[in-house]
C-alpha cells in the first residue's frame, strides 16, 4: 500500500470524506517510514553542539565559576556563562507573566537543574565531557520548597535579586462575589471542607525540547529550527531578547514529537545556543535529555487547594469557595494570558448551576522550576475541574448520597445556555444531563452499584477478593482563547490568521499561525477547507510552522486551534468562495446573483448544467479573463480571527476501578467516556485525542508526581522515577459522544485536545476512593498512598510539604 | 563522539575501533569510539534518524531497533556490541514503496498522532509477530509496555498490531468500525 489518496487505492477501508468524517491521516506516510523530521534529525554543515551544565543545589550563591578547563578541551569553541549574558544583556528574560526569568545565572541559584553555562563543542560527546571541567564554587542557601511556608515570615528569600523584595510573594488574585459567597455559607444547611493538593507534574512530551540557531552571513538573518508550539511569538520574544528586528528571524517549528504544553516556553537552552551562534558564526544545536527536561522544562499544576462546598441537606450546591496556594517555582514563566494570573481558573464552578462562588489564589515563589501552566491544562482548568469534581464527590460522601444522583441535582440544563456563571464565563452551549445518562448507560451504572455492593459485602465477610470502585466526572471546558480585548501573550491578542491560495489547477495551500505537535492539523485543517470548497483535501496542502511562510498568530495550546484557527480558515475559505463567485459570473456573464454554490462549483440557479468547477475557475483567475475592475485577479482569502467567545466542550466520564486491598494495587477496568465538542471534523482524530487525555489522566490519578526532598533534590528527574502508564496500565477506552454544537463558531466546532485531561483525572480519583471508602487522599495514588488511606493515614504526595 | 562516515577508512587510531554492522541489510564498515551509543551510530553516523531518543534511563523505547532479529533498546547498547550483527531499523522495514503490514496498520489504526514513538513502536511490534503470528490483545499490551506513547493512550496502537497480524496471516483485517 502507498499512502497517496487511499480513494486510488482499492484496498483503502475508508473513502475520503469531501469534509468532515473519519479520514486517515495525512501525516502518516513520513512517521511511519522513520521520514518524519524533528529538530534532532536536522544537521547542517559546521553545525556545533551545545551542552548545559546545571546546578545541583537548589538554592546556593555562586561564588565563582572556572571555565578555564572545558576552555582547554580540543573540542570545545566556547563557554558562555551569565557573565557573558550580562554583558550583552541577555542574562535575564522577561517571562510572558510580567516577571524576569534568569537564563544563566548570575548571582545565585534558585533551583536544582538551573542552568549555569553553556558548553559549545564540535560534537555531543565532548560538549558533556567539558561540562565536568567547569570548576564552580557554590555557597550553599536554606531552600524554600514547602510552598506553605513559603510566605513564613523567616523563609528564606528566593528573589533577592529585586530590589526591595522581602518576602516570596507573586500574586494575589480573585474572581466571583467574595460577599454574596459568604452569605450563601452563612445560611447554608451543610457545608463540607477538603484540603487537595494537584501535585506537580510534568507534560515530559516524548521528544525533548532542542533548538538549531544559526546565523546565515549572507542576508544576515537568524534562522531558528525549533520545537515551539507557538513560532509567531517565539520569533517576537527573539526580536525583543536580542535586538535582530522581526523580518531578519525566520523561526521554523519542524516535526515535533508532542508538546503537551511543554513547548510554549522560551528556554534558557534556546537562548544560549543562537547566542553561541552570533559568537560562533556556526550552527549551533541543543538537545536537552530527560532528566534535564523533567527538571527545568514546564512543570504542571502544584495547586493546594482548599476547598468548601455549600449545599441543602439533600444535595443541591449553594455555593462553593476557594482557597488557592499556587507554587510557581523560583520565576514566574506561567505562559497564560496575561491578565489571568491563575489562569482560567474561576471556572471551577463546572458543569453545575452555583449562584455563589468566589475564589482566592496567590501565587508564591519556592526553590524549583518555573511553569505550572502545561500538559492540557487549558490555563489552569485542570486544577479547577479536579477542584470541583472532587468536591461534588466529597459532598455525597458527607451527605450519604449517590455521587450520581447530586450531579443529576445540579448540573446545568441545555436550556440554560448561554449561561452565565457566578465568575462571569458566559458557557457557549450545552446538554450536560444527556451526557451524562449516556455515560452512566453504557457504563451500566446500576449493575455495576450493587456488584460493588456484592464485592465489599464478600470482602468483608472473607478478607478477600479486590474492592470495585466506581468514579464520575462530569466537566466543562474553557478553550479556544479568546478574545482580544481580554486576551493577550505578552501584549500580543489572541487571534489567529488563515490564508488560503487556490492555485492555476484548483488544487489549494493553507497556511496557519497555530502548529501541530500531532493532532492532526494537516489532515483537519485540510478537511476544512474541502468541506467549504468541495475539493478533496488530497488537494489541500497546509503549511504550518514556518514564519516566513505562514502568517502571524498565537500558535497551538489551550485546545484553541480548531476554535480559533480552524474559524479562521474556514472564514478564508468563505471569502475565495465569495471571490471564485465574482469570477465564475464573469466567465459567465451572468450576474453573480443567479448563482448558487453546489459542492465545489458556481452553478446558474435553475440551469445546474451552467456552472463553473473550482478549478475552472481558478483557472480563469489567474489567466486573461477580463475581471471587474474592483475584482482582484488569482484567488485567494486570508482572515484573521478573533474570536467572539471561548469555546466550552464538555464530557461526562465513568472509571470503574479494582482495588487490591493487601497491596493497594489499582487496576483501571474500564474507562467510558462521553465528550462533546460540537461539530467533529474528523472522528477519528478526535478520538485519538481522547485516548490520550484518559491515559493521562490515568498517569496523573495513579503514577505521576515530580517530588522533592527537604534539601529541594528533585526526586522525578527520570522516567525511572517519573512514571508514566504503559499499554499494561490503560485499559481498552469505550468512547460515546453528543454533538452539541458552538452557536459562535463557523463550523460549530469546539475544542476538544485537553478535554480527556482535564476531565480524566477526578474520575479515576473518585473512583479509587469510592471503592476503598475514603473520603480524600491526593494524587498519585499509588499502591502505598492507597494502602495508607485505607489506614486512615493517607501520605503526603511531598514529604517536603508539611 | 567520534565516527567517519566514509567507509574508506586506512588506519585504526588507538582511542576508536573499527566495526563492521549490518544494518537494514548492508554492511556498513565504520569506526567508532567504543564509548559511542548505537543509536547515535544509526541517528548521526548513518543518517538513519527514524530511530529516536525519548528518555536516558532506557525506559521508553522510541530507539527500538532489530538486533539479529531480537527488539533492543539502542540507546543502551555500544556500537561496538552491534560489531557483525544485523540492525535492523524503521527504514528497513517495508520498501518506500510497499509499506510492512506493521507500518500499515499503524496509519489504518490511527496508531501515531506526533509520531516520536511511532519508529520504535513498530520494530517492536515487528519483533511480536515475528514470534507470535497470532497476539492476543494481551500479547500486545506485554510486547509494547517497553516502549512509551504520550499520545495515543495506546489502544490505537494495540487495534494497529492486531490488524498487523491479521493481515500478514492472510486474514480479512477487520474493518474499521462503522462510525
Amino acid at each position: 500500500m502507498t499512502l497517496v489518496d487511499p480513494r486510488r487505492d482499492p484496498a483503502a477501508a475508508a473513502p475520503v470524506p469531501n469534509g468532515f468524517g473519519p479520514m486517515l491521516r495525512k501525516e502518516d506516510g513520513r512517521f511511519v517510514r522513520g521520514r518524519g523530521r524533528f529538530v534532532d534529525d536536522i544537521d547542517l554543515p559546521g553545525m556545533l553542539h551545545g551542552a548545559v551544565l546545571r546546578s545541583p543545589y537548589a538554592h546556593a550563591r555562586i561564588v565563582s565559576i572556572d571555565t578555564g578547563g572545558a576552555l582547554a578541551h580540543p573540542k570545545v569553541r566556547a563557554v558562555i556563562t551569565g557573565a557573558d549574558l550580562e554583558r550583552r544583556g541577555m542574562a535575564w528574560l522577561p517571562t510572558l507573566s510580567h516577571d524576569v526569568a534568569a537564563v544563566l545565572a548570575t548571582d545565585k541559584v534558585r533551583y536544582q537543574g538551573q542552568e549555569i553555562a553553556f558548553v559549545v563543542a564540535e560534537d555531543r560527546y565532548s560538549a558533556r565531557d567539558a561540562l565536568a571541567l567547569i570548576d564552580v564554587e557554590y555557597e550553599p542557601l536554606a531552600p524554600v520548597v514547602d510552598a506553605r511556608r513559603a510566605l513564613d515570615p523567616d523563609a528564606p528569600l528566593v528573589r533577592d535579586e529585586v530590589p526591595g523584595r522581602a518576602d516570596n510573594h507573586v500574586f494575589d488574585w480573585e474572581a466571583g462575589d467574595a460577599a454574596a459567597t459568604d452569605a450563601a455559607f452563612a445560611a447554608a444547611e451543610h457545608v463540607s471542607t477538603c484540603d487537595l493538593l494537584y501535585p506537580r507534574v510534568h507534560p515530559a512530551p516524548l521528544e525533548t525540547c532542542g533548538i538549531v540557531a544559526a546565523l546565515d552571513p549572507v542576508t544576515d538573518r537568524l534562522v531558528v529550527h525549533c520545537t515551539t508550539q507557538a513560532p509567531h511569538a517565539h520569533r517576537t520574544l527573539y526580536a525583543t531578547l536580542t535586538g535582530i528586528p522581526e523580518h531578519r528571524i525566520r523561526i521554523v517549528a519542524p516535526d515535533i514529537g508532542g508538546g503537551f504544553g511543554n513547548k510554549v516556553a522560551l528556554y534558557p537552552g534556546y537562548l544560549c545556543a543562537v547566542y553561541a551562534a552570533t559568537i560562533t558564526g556556526a550552527p549551533v544545536k541543543w538537545t536537552e535529555d530527560r532528566s534535564e527536561n523533567l527538571m527545568s522544562t514546564s512543570f504542571a499544576r502544584d495547586y493546594h487547594m482548599h476547598g468548601e462546598i455549600a449545599a441543602t441537606k439533600d444535595g443541591r450546591i449553594t455555593g462553593l469557595r476557594v482557597r488557592v496556594l499556587a507554587d510557581h517555582g523560583a520565576f514566574n514563566g506561567t505562559s497564560q494570558p496575561s491578565k489571568f494570573p491563575a489562569g482560567f481558573f474561576h471556572i471551577f464552578t463546572g458543569s453545575y448551576a452555583i449562584q455563589a462562588a468566589h475564589c482566592r489564589v496567590t501565587g508564591v515563589y519556592t526553590n524549583k522550576a518555573p511553569g505550572g501552566v502545561a500538559y492540557a491544562c487549558s490555563f489552569r482548568i485542570t486544577e479547577a475541574s479536579y477542584l470541583v469534581e472532587r468536591m461534588v464527590d466529597v459532598l455525597a460522601f458527607d451527605l450519604g448520597l449517590d455521587p450520581a444522583q447530586v450531579r443529576r441535582k445540579n448540573l446545568l440544563r441545555p436550556e440554560q445556555f448561554p449561561y452565565r456563571c457566578a465568575t462571569g464565563w458566559v458557557y457557549d452551549s450545552g446538554d450536560y444531563p444527556r451526557a451524562l445518562e449516556q455515560a452512566l448507560e453504557m457504563a451500566e451504572y446500576a449493575e455495576l452499584r450493587a456488584e460493588q455492593a456484592q464485592r465489599r459485602a464478600e470482602y468483608e465477610r472473607t478478607g478477600e477478593g479486590a474492592l470495585l470502585g466506581i468514579g464520575l466526572s462530569t466537566f466543562t471546558e474553557a478553550v479556544g482563547a479568546g478574545p482580544k480585548k481580554q486576551m493577550d501573550i505578552g501584549g500580543l491578542g489572541m487571534a489567529d490568521a488563515a490564508e488560503l491560495s487556490v492555485h492555476p489547477d484548483g488544487t489549494a495551500e493553507l497556511r496557519l499561525s497555530c502548529m501541530s505537535q500531532g493532532q492532526g492539523h494537516e489532515t483537519t485543517f485540510a478537511q476544512i477547507i474541502a468541506h467549504e470548497l468541495g475539493i478533496s483535501p488530497y488537494a489541500v496542502n497546509v503549511v504550518q510552522g514556518d514564519t516566513d511562510r505562514t502568517p502571524f498568530g498565537l500558535g497551538t495550546y489551550g485546545s484553541r486551534s480548531t476554535p480559533v484557527s480552524g474559524a479562521a480558515a474556514a472564514t478564508a475559505a468563505r471569502r475565495v468562495r465569495e471571490r471564485a463567485k465574482l469570477v465564475a459570473a464573469a466567465m459567465l456573464e451572468i450576474s453573480p446573483a443567479d448563482l448558487e454554490w453546489e459542492a465545489g462549483r458556481w452553478q446558474v440557479r435553475g440551469d445546474p448544467a451552467a456552472g463553473a468547477s473550482l478549478a475552472e475557475i481558478a483557472r480563469a483567475a489567474h489567466g486573461s479573463l477580463e475581471l471587474p475592475d474592483d475584482l482582484e485577479g488569482q484567488l485567494s482569502g486570508r482572515c484573521v480571527y478573533n474570536p467572539p467567545n471561548l469555546t466550552f466542550p464538555f464530557g461526562a466520564y465513568v472509571c470503574v476501578v479494582e482495588v487490591d486491598p493487601g497491596t493497594g494495587q489499582v487496576r483501571v477496568r474500564r474507562f467510558v467516556a462521553v465528550d462533546d465538542c460540537g461539530v467533529r471534523i474528523n472522528p477519528t482524530v478526535v478520538e485519538g485525542q481522547i485516548h490520550g487525555g484518559l491515559a493521562d489522566g490515568i498517569g496523573m490519578a495513579l503514577m505521576e508526581v515530580l517530588a522533592f526532598d527537604t534539601d529541594g533534590n528533585h526526586l522525578g528527574a527520570s522516567f525511572m522515577d517519573y512514571l508514566l502508564p504503559t499499554a499494561l496500565e490503560c485499559p481498552s477506552w469505550e468512547l460515546g459522544q453528543t454533538v452539541t454544537p458552538s452557536p459562535h463558531h463557523p463550523l460549530g466546532a469546539k475544542g476538544i485536545g485537553e478535554s480527556a485531561t482535564v476531565g480524566a483525572p477526578a474520575a479515576v480519583v473518585n473512583a479509587v476512593l469510592d471503592a476503598i471508602g475514603v473520603r480524600h487522599a491526593d494524587m498519585p495514588l499509588t499502591p502505598a498512598q492507597v494502602w495508607s488511606a485505607m489506614r486512615g493515614r493517607p501520605l503526603r504526595t511531598d514529604l517536603a510539604v508539611r | 563522539m567520534s565516527f567517519s562516515k566514509t567507509v574508506e577508512i586506512t588506519e585504526t587510531s588507538a582511542d576508536t575501533r573499527r566495526i563492521t554492522v549490518t544494518v537494514n541489510g548492508t554492511p556498513r564498515v565504520v569506526e567508532v569510539e567504543p564509548r559511542l551509543l548505537l543509536v547515535h551510530l544509526l541517528r548521526e553516523g548513518l543518517a538513519l534518524r527514524g530511530t529516536h531518543i525519548g528518555c536516558d534511563t532506557t525506559n521508553c523505547g522510541a530507539c527500538t531497533v532489530l538486533h539479529d532479529g531480537n527488539p533492543i533498546k539502542s540507546c543502551t547498547m555500544l556500537a561496538v556490541q552491534a560489531d557483525g550483527h544485523e540492525i535492523t531499523t524503521v527504514e528497513g522495514l517495508g520498501t518506500p514503496s510497499e509499506l510492512d503490514p506493521v507500518q500499515e496498520g499503524f496509519h489504518r489504526e490511527h496508531g501515531l498522532q506526533c509520531g516520536f514513538c511511532t519508529p520504535g513502536m513498530m520494530m517492536a511490534a515487528r519483533a511480536l509477530l515475528d514470534r507470535e503470528p497470532d497476539p492476543s490483545e494481551e500479547d500486545v499490551r506485554w510486547a509494547l509496555s517497553g516502549n512509551l506513547c504520550r499520545c495515543t493512550g495506546y489502544q490505537n496502537i494495540v487495534k494497529a498490531v492486531l490488524w498487523a497480524a491479521d493481515k500478514q496471516r492472510g486474514a480479512q483485517p477487520a474493518e474499521e468500525d462503522a462510525r
